[in-house]
Parts: structure tokens; sequence; C-alpha cells
């Protein structure tokens, strides 16, 4: 059994008025699969169709057409099986700014049956884990900065423990130091969990460096899925940026007309 | 699996208990605004008399001051079921807290729960701090029978909160003043005989016509829970269809969000 298997996956936005404009087309039909323990990584553009993708396998957009099963459970039939398996940490580290980490990890923890015995110990482990210092355990979210938000936010997602895990663009915005510490923990959680990984990026580099494979998405479809050196020599090009360029006819920090779903 | 459910219930609770402390001087703030709007109408009485009307001044007061304390606590329910979507938006943590594991059912139940509580410790503070102002000797207040009534009545409350919580869901511009409106409807300060017929006949499926006739009576004239069984009987019925009414529409519009991609933190 897949870990994650995606058939011709269609979703768009828009009203359904006569005078509306078309619809917007996030998913045109997406396909792929990913093996238990794999790590793939998904390239594309802001409206590329990545967040709808992500939200989608998140149970929390339904797809027009087409299907998503996450270990074996359909996204839509079985959502509450599926979103005991999945978590995700998303460009915005979402918290309640005025609650501090050990606030917000412990709500989110309870949803997946924790007590408050088990927090007591878990989250400490954990915010250590992500080196996350235990003095600022206590302040409220709102005077972290990014990096350190985003690294609760790791925790948030590991204290479930997920089976898959959905990262969308997980280290944008972060300072160079966060952002390799955010990477090498997605590294090691891997090694140590075998935690299957979706991730879903701007970063070429992180792409090619945490990833088995690395997906193009373009306008919606998944224009190619496969290891990186595989890419570069399928489309002639000596990095990730030029194989995106010959595949989509477009740079990947453009920003197109559509804005991200 | 029914366990989880129940720490996750806990979690709802105790999520609410962190934010009440986090923000405590505005707790302070509003439940001090509270008590001045309160006591705006509770003077209405001794205005009126002192204007040259007549009337009882002391059951007039009192029968106000149930109107706004009852108001109130409705405001309270409202706002919180309310806000487990349009806090969860603002904050941006909706995405997280709606692809838990959780029951929809548990998930608007512990908020109900937590409002209830809330609100039921907000109510007396409130009853008893304006009932200072006025020196109201309730000598002959059955207060158990009271008590009985806003708890049964909680669960209608409860149900038409998780109704208008859907909104902010399906409209996250509009949707809490459209749940302002829906507290609005449900008739607070007057007998229910003096509003137009169509109101009257809105009044008869409100939960809080019978739980202001009832504990009207039982604070100012200690009517027993017998005597106001008539009462209690309605808001039984109004509770066993509300609840499971309020989470159908719930989740039609949690359903519809997900169709039309609201289900996200900008909305």
């Amino acid at each position: 059994m897949q870990a994650l298997e995606v058939v011709s996956l269609q979703k768009s936005f828009g009203r359904r008025r006569k005078r509306a404009p078309a619809p917007a087309i996030a998913l045109a039909g997406v396909s792929f699969e990913v093996a238990r323990g794999e790590c793939v990584a998904v390239l594309g553009q802001n409206g590329s169709g990545k967040s709808t993708l992500i939200r989608a396998l998140s149970t929390l957009v339904l797809p027009d057409s087409g299907t998503a099963r996450v270990f074996g459970h359909d996204v839509v039939r079985e959502d509450r099986e599926v979103r005991r398996l999945v978590n995700r940490v998303s460009v915005e580290a979402s918290f309640f700014k005025r609650m501090s980490a050990t606030e917000n990890l412990s709500y989110s923890a309870r949803f997946y049956g924790l007590t408050p015995a088990q927090t007591r110990t878990a989250i400490p482990e954990i915010l250590d884990r992500v080196g996350f210092p235990a003095t600022r355990a206590v302040e409220p979210m709102q005077q972290l900065s990014r990096g350190m938000q985003q690294k609760v936010a790791l925790a948030r997602s590991m204290l479930t423990s997920p089976v898959l895990l959905l990262l969308d663009e997980p280290t944008t915005g972060l300072d160079p130091r966060s952002k390799r510490e955010v990477q090498e923990f997605i590294s090691g959680m891997r090694e140590r969990h075998d935690t299957t990984i979706l991730l879903c990026t701007h970063d070429m580099a992180e792409a090619q460096s945490l990833a088995e494979r690395v997906g193009i998405l373009h306008a919606g479809r998944m224009l190619a899925l496969a290891p990186a050196a595989e890419l570069l020599e399928r489309f002639g090009a000596e990095d990730l940026e030029a194989a995106f360029f010959t595949a989509t006819g477009a740079e990947l920090q453009d920003d197109p007309e559509e804005t991200t779903r | 699996m029914m366990r989880i459910q129940l720490i996750g219930l806990w979690g709802i609770v105790e999520r609410n208990v962190y934010l009440v402390r986090r923000y405590f001087w505005w707790e302070l703030a509003f439940f001090v605004w509270t008590v001045a709007n309160t006591l705006t109408i509770t003077f209405i009485a001794k205005g009126v008399q002192a204007t040259g009307g007549h009337l009882d001044v002391q059951r007039t007061t009192t029968a106000l001051l149930i109107g706004a304390v009852i108001w109130s606590y409705l405001g309270i329910i409202f706002e919180v079921l309310t806000e487990t979507v349009a806090w969860e938006r603002w904050e941006g943590t909706i995405e997280y807290t709606f692809m838990a594991p959780l029951a929809r059912a548990v998930h608007l139940g512990g908020m109900g729960l937590f409002a209830v509580l809330y609100g039921v410790v907000r109510t007396m503070l409130l009853f008893a701090v304006v009932a200072m102002f006025f020196g109201l000797t309730l000598q002959q207040a059955d207060y158990m029978t009271a008590i009985v009534l806003l708890a049964v009545a909680s669960v209608s409350f409860v149900g038409l909160g998780m109704v208008t919580a859907v909104l902010p869901l399906i409209s996250p511009e509009k949707g809490a003043q459209l749940g302002f409106i829906a507290q609005g409807l449900l008739l607070v300060y007057y007998p229910v005989s003096v509003m137009p017929q169509w109101m009257q006949w809105l009044a008869t499926i409100s939960p809080a016509t019978y739980a202001l006739r009832g504990i009207r009576a039982a604070i100012l004239d200690g009517a027993s829970i017998s005597a106001v069984s008539g009462d209690i009987w309605p808001l039984l019925v109004l509770g066993v269809v509300s609840i499971p009414l309020g989470l159908v529409v719930f989740r039609a519009g949690e359903r519809y969000a997900k169709r039309h991609g609201k289900l996200k933190r900008s909305g």
C-alpha cells in the first residue's frame, strides 16, 4: 500500500453565477504516488496549486473529482481516519498569539488524545528536540521570532506522531540559520520516525537536499515527478531552476496573475 | 475512541480557560462595560417613577434586571460559539483545528460546555453587582428553580449558538454580525404580548421566552419547579430539537466551506 495515492485530482474555485468570471482552476487532474517513508518535494510558483493540494490532503478542501488516499483511506469518505494519520506545517506558523508555546501545544495534543499527564513530559521533550529553549516555553507566542514560531510548529506536528507530514513552504521567510535548523530537523525526523513527507516549496536546494523525488507542479498539472538527477537529464538542465524553466516556461519565483489558493 | 474524544473536549475547554487568563484585563473591561450596560436598562424603572409614572419600582427593576442578565448570558453563549470559527480564523489556527481528528459534535460540545460554565460565572457576578446598586430584597426568590430553568434553557441556547457559529464559516465578513441579529430576535425585555403578531409567533419557538417567564416567576414570586413546569417542557423539547439541528446546520456549512475553499485563515 502506498502512503499517498492521488489520482486525477481536480479542483476549481469560482462563483457559479452567470456573469461571474470563469472558475480558477487550482488542480487540473493531478496524479502521483508517494511510498511509505519517502520524501517527495513539489516545486511550483504561487498559484500553481501546491496549497490546494496540501489542503485537499488535509481534508480541508473537497475535490471536484478524482481521488486521494492516505494509507488506503479516502480523504473525502474516510476523512476522520485520514486526520489521525496526517499533520502539517505551513508557511504561517499559526498559533494563538497570546498563548504560550506550551499552551498551544497542549491544545493541539488534546485533539489527538494526549492527556495533561502525557503532555507534561512530551512537550518539553519535543521542544528540546527542535532546539527551542525551555525558558521561553511559557512566553506568549507573539513575543517569539518567526524562526522560533516555526520550530514550535514543527514540534506541534511531531507531537501527534503523524505518519504523513505535509510541509507547505516550511522555511519560507526564515533567516538562514533557522532555515538550516528546520531542514536538519526534518531530515532527522525521517530517519527516526519513518515519516512520509510531502514538501511543497519554492526552494530548489531544499527540495534537492531533502527529497528523493522532485515534482514540478504548474497551472494545476504535475508536469514531472522524478529524482532530481533524472529531471536534470530529462530537461537537459544544469540545475533544478533551469529544469523548472524548461518544463514550465516560467521562473519559479515569478508571480502569475492568479493568487495562491 | 470515546476516551480520545473526551480528552479533545477537555482540550477545547482548557484552551478557552487559557485565553480568559491571557486576556484577563480585556475580560475585566468587558465585564465593567456589561455592568454599565445592564445599569442603563435597570435604572429605567426608577427613571419612569422620577418623571411621574406609577409602577412597582422594585418589581419592575427586578424584571428588567433578569432580562438584562439573561441577555448577557445569551450574548456569552452566542459569542463563545461563534468564536468556534471566528477567533480561530483571526488567529490563523482554523486549518489545524478543523483537520484534527475530533468529531465536530465534540468540538462544538466543548465550546458549548465552556460557554455555559463561563456564562454562569459571569452572569452570577453581574446579577450580584447590579443588584447591589438597587438594594433589591429578593427574599421570596426560589433560586433553585431559576438555576434549573437556566440549565435546561442552556441546551437550547447552545443548539442555536451552533447554528450561528457556522455563519462566519460561510461568510467571514458578515457571519458574526448575523449571529448578533439572531440573538436580537430572542426578545428579552418585554412581555411577548406587547409585540406584533409575527414576533409573538417567533417567540413561541424562542427558548428565551420560556426561560425568562419561568425565571421571572421564580425570582419575583418564588415559583417552584412544579409551578413553572409549563415553561420547562417547551425548553426540553426545544433542547432536544436544537442540538441536532445545530449540528446538521454546522456540518452543512462546513461542507459548503470546504467545497468553496472558505475553510482557511484568510477566508
